[in-house]
């Protein structure tokens, strides 16, 4: 089966699916083409794909392909 | 008349001005609810955070994203840091990986020796500093309470150079406050004390000796009772800027009457 690493665990991955589907899929937000949300809102979530960072103005232009690495992270609390 | 304390001493950086000069972290806190009630006490302004894996449905909770809406609704400005990053290279990446995210260049560079200590490693921070100014960046440089080391930040390019008052998480205050008063002599960015505070008066202190502000997160998020906390380093903060201002008496020997000895009932 093809599959991506996500967060570092296995994920299938489905011919065609763009780094912009991957990230409304795991945020539950939509995406405009330029990777600011639908909503107005702000998204803050950074993509890196095997270790180079993907901005978000390329998200929607941006094919998944197998074995890729994903990384998506967000702020958390600290110092 | 009465003085609105902060009025028209802003702390400027990078062209912003904060009407805090309590940066308040958010580490620590056992809920995000708990948090911004401490947040908002303290009355800062800018908030530091992590940048680390969103969690993905089902595994594990989406406090990430619940964080960074809850500082945009306060609107409490966002500073990223680089923590838990031991290279100049990790901090790079982690650095451009908040830029995205959070849409802000400025970044809390913080390049750790060893997880026992928690002290910056100097040369990884140097390199990193020349590396993230080049990129773009307004360096916050977390630092050693070193002089030398914080003059060649600034000379860097470092937009704020950031002293410890003692390693991270210990509350031990500030260790070394003659090497403060030397770096903040020798700045000319903002020094912000950041790391070590434990209480009230080693805010207050930090201010004291000249510092343009106070960084901390522990001392609030893990004191008992965080709100009060929160509300006590606004104050210090606040109190020590201004006896900053204010010219202190010089320290004496010997007793100084302030009642005069002339005209004194005879008994």
């Amino acid at each position: 089966m093809s599959t991506i690493q996500l967060n570092g665990a296995a994920r299938p991955l489905l011919t065609g699916t763009t780094l912009s589907a991957l990230v409304t899929e795991v945020t539950g937000r939509e995406l405009l083409p330029t990777g600011q949300p639908i909503d107005g809102g702000r998204l803050g979530v950074a993509v890196a794909r095997n270790s180079g960072i993907v901005p978000r103005s390329q998200w929607s232009r941006t094919l998944l392909e197998i074995h890729d690495e994903i990384e998506i992270v967000t702020a958390v609390q600290g110092g | 008349m009465t003085q609105t304390l902060t009025d028209n001493d802003a702390l400027l950086i990078d062209g912003v001005a904060l009407g805090s000069r309590l940066i308040m972290g958010t580490g620590g806190a056992p809920s995000l609810e708990g948090l911004e009630a401490a947040l908002v006490a303290s009355g800062t302004e800018l908030t530091t955070v992590a940048m680390r894996r969103y969690a993905v449905h089902g595994e594990g909770n989406t406090a990430g994203a619940n964080l960074f809406d809850l500082l945009v609704q306060n609107r409490i400005r966002v500073l990223p840091n680089t923590a838990g990053c031991f290279t100049a290279r990790e901090a790079l990446m982690t650095a451009e990986l908040g830029r995205e995210a959070l849409e802000t260049d400025w970044v809390k560079l913080e390049v750790i020796a060893d997880e026992h200590t928690l002290l910056p490693d100097a040369v990884e921070l140097v390199e990193a500093t020349e590396s993230l100014v080049n990129r773009g960046f307004k360096v916050f440089a977390y630092t050693n309470d070193d002089p030398v080391l914080a003059l060649r930040l600034e000379q860097l390019g470092a937009a704020v150079v950031m002293p410890l008052g003692a390693p991270i998480g210990t509350g031990l205050g500030i260790l070394n406050p003659h090497n403060i008063e030397l770096i903040v002599s020798r700045a000319s960015v903002p020094i912000i004390l950041d790391a070590g505070i434990g209480t009230a008066s080693d805010a207050a202190l930090a201010m004291e000796l000249g510092c343009d502000g106070v960084l901390l997160a522990s001392a609030v998020t893990r004191a008992q009772d965080p709100v009060r906390m929160a509300t006590a380093f606004r104050h210090a903060v606040i109190g020590g800027r201004l006896a900053a201002q204010a010219g202190r008496i010089p320290m004496r020997t010997h007793a100084l009457a302030s009642s005069a000895m002339e005209g004194r009932a005879d008994f």
